[in-house]
């Protein structure tokens, strides 16, 4: 390493303890004796204990999880959709447009989106009488527009790296598109279409903003339960919850990362 | 190539139509809904507001809009204020994270090859836990007996506990914190692809190291900045949980006033106006970042069509 990039290493590591060390501290402080969290009083796992308990957190948390999985289903299909439409269709009426709605909801603040849904699902009610309510659907619906837009850029940027020879092969010997499509282009796609599926999973497991304005009497999701807990203050049954969190995306990314090593 | 892969007019019409009418009916439409909302009167009524048309017996139909929501966003000073404030701390934030991100993003991209991987899923690996817990984290570091007072204090820095949540600065913290990958991660792909010879021709020719990065390295990174800047502003406007949990009272943001509106004072028209003026306020950026995202798309794939 030469002399010129110890500042650069420095602003480096200034970064990820930056990024770092906060969920650390949550970590080591779920396992403190102590309900004031923030002095340490001894070892104990009797958060989690608790956390196990706590029916209403249970009841938001498979909400959530089912709502995460349904979203991430159709994310994967809408997202590859609109992925395959950017870097197949070439130049079609009404593309910039088309980019422009896949763009969008990056970073389109929350509170607009939330707020423009209710307003939609309100209207519809009115009108054609569905969603009938709100909740798990509605939930799912939002969800998923945003979803998809990420999906679509983790897949685009597969697509437009893939190595198109195999299909042109395949398409040669006289297989017919969608063969081709099923046999060949989404297996080489699959890690692409496996980190949409999980992200689109995270980004709807933890939503707050967008849940709480589409959601209806008795669907509570997590966020919003952790959200009215945070409110009142530092819980120590949070910080148990935030480890169970790390430690399963920790897992989940293990067992993504050896699952590509080995298509490879 | 083109002849052996035909365009199939039905594949295309799924392709395109599926994910297009899906984001037409629900993302596009709900803006017209909004602004027709936020032009009707907050009534009590399920819903909250008046009908903008209604037609009377005998055939008279009465249109009533109502603009007085605009007009006291327009002039009433705390919902000025409000943007101003959002503006300004997306502005600082941007700043914030651009002065921290651009020089990680230096040092990943210019690390040996074998540790950019790791070191750049070491950026996106807090995206991926929750973003709800990681803002509450800085809860318990900033409050007055938090991690960091008990820090300071126990260095002898400080004798007195300083009062950091609830302020603009814990805010200034918390938006950095969680947007700063967002920041790094088009930065990276930009100064990956940067040739580096042109800056040992610069060397060879005699420019100091710092001259040749403002001549050459920062121009040629203008678009990463512009994308990294554009990710990291638009959303930070209209930001809600940040200066929710870790603002206080005077920490004035209009995504926590349009919640406010929404769910404590239920006024939808007033939070609808809200939303269509916010989001009137962030097209400028957003047409920048879509005009850049379009000329780099075009050069990877749009030509290869």
């Amino acid at each position: 390493m030469n002399h010129r990039r110890w500042p650069l290493v420095a602003i480096l590591a200034f970064g990820y303890a930056f990024l770092y060390v906060p969920v650390l501290l949550l970590i080591v402080y779920s396992f403190n004796e102590s309900r004031l969290v923030t002095v340490w009083s001894g070892f104990s796992t009797k958060w989690y204990g608790e956390l196990l308990h706590n029916r209403q957190l249970l009841d938001a948390a498979w909400l959530s999880v089912r709502i995460a999985s349904v979203n991430a289903t159709f994310a994967v299909v809408l997202g590859t959709l609109a992925a395959n439409a950017l870097v197949r269709q070439g130049r079609f009426r009404g593309r910039t447009g088309f980019e422009l709605l896949l763009t969008a909801p990056l970073v389109m603040p929350d509170v607009i989106i939330g707020l423009s849904l209710l307003l939609l699902f309100v209207a519809m009610q009115q009108l054609i009488g569905w969603p009938n309510g709100r909740g798990f659907t509605t939930i799912a619906i939002a969800h998923l527009t945003f979803s998809m837009a990420y999906v679509a850029v983790v897949v685009r940027a597969r697509l437009a790296q893939m190595d198109r020879s195999l299909e042109e092969a395949a398409m040669d010997l006289g297989a017919r598109p969608l063969t081709v499509y099923r046999s060949i282009t989404l297996p080489l796609i699959a890690p692409a279409l496996l980190s949409g599926w999980l992200l689109a999973f995270t980004l709807s497991l933890d939503d707050l903003v967008i849940a709480s304005f589409v959601s209806g009497p008795g669907s509570t999701t997590l966020p919003m339960v952790i959200y009215a807990s945070v409110r009142m203050g530092v819980s120590p049954q949070i910080n148990a919850l935030a480890t169970v969190i790390v430690a399963l995306v920790t897992l989940a990314v293990i067992v993504a990362g050896i699952a590509m090593r080995e298509r490879r | 190539m083109k002849a052996s892969h035909p365009r199939r007019p039905l594949s295309r019409l799924f392709n395109i139509g599926v994910p297009y009418l899906w984001l037409g009916l629900f993302f596009l439409l709900p803006f017209a809904i909004v602004l027709r909302i936020s032009i009707a009167e907050p009534a009590l009524a399920q819903p909250p507001y008046t009908a903008l048309w209604e037609w009377i017996d005998d055939g008279v139909l009465t249109i009533q809009l109502n603009f007085q929501n605009f007009m006291l966003v327009v002039q009433d000073e705390l919902y000025l204020a409000a943007f101003l404030s959002s503006l300004w701390i997306a502005l600082v934030c941007t700043l914030l994270c651009l002065l921290l991100g651009y020089p990680m993003a230096y040092a990943i991209a210019t690390a040996r090859e074998r540790w950019r991987v790791p070191l750049l899923l070491l950026i996106v690996l807090p995206f991926w836990t929750s973003f709800l817990i990681r803002v509450y984290a800085w809860i318990g570091i900033l409050k007055p007996n938090g991690l960091l007072n008990n820090f300071l204090l126990w260095l002898g820095v400080i004798d007195q506990p300083l009062a950091i949540l609830h302020t603009q600065l814990a805010v200034y913290i918390g938006v950095v914190y969680s947007y700063l990958p967002f920041m790094i991660l088009p930065l990276y792909a930009n100064l990956t692809r940067l040739d580096f010879s042109l800056l040992e021709a610069a060397a060879d020719l005699g420019c100091r190291p710092w001259r040749a990065f403002v001549k050459i390295t920062l121009p040629l990174s203008l678009p990463g900045i512009v994308a990294g800047s554009m990710l990291v502003f638009i959303p930070v406007v209209g930001e809600f949980v940040i200066p929710d949990l870790l603002g206080g009272p005077q920490t004035l943001m209009v995504g926590k006033m349009l919640w406010t509106e929404f769910f404590s004072n239920k006024d939808w028209p007033l939070a609808s106006a809200l939303a269509i003026v916010l989001l009137a306020l962030l097209v400028v950026p957003f047409v920048l970042m879509q005009r850049l995202e379009q000329g780099l798309d075009d050069a990877t794939e749009g030509r290869r069509q």
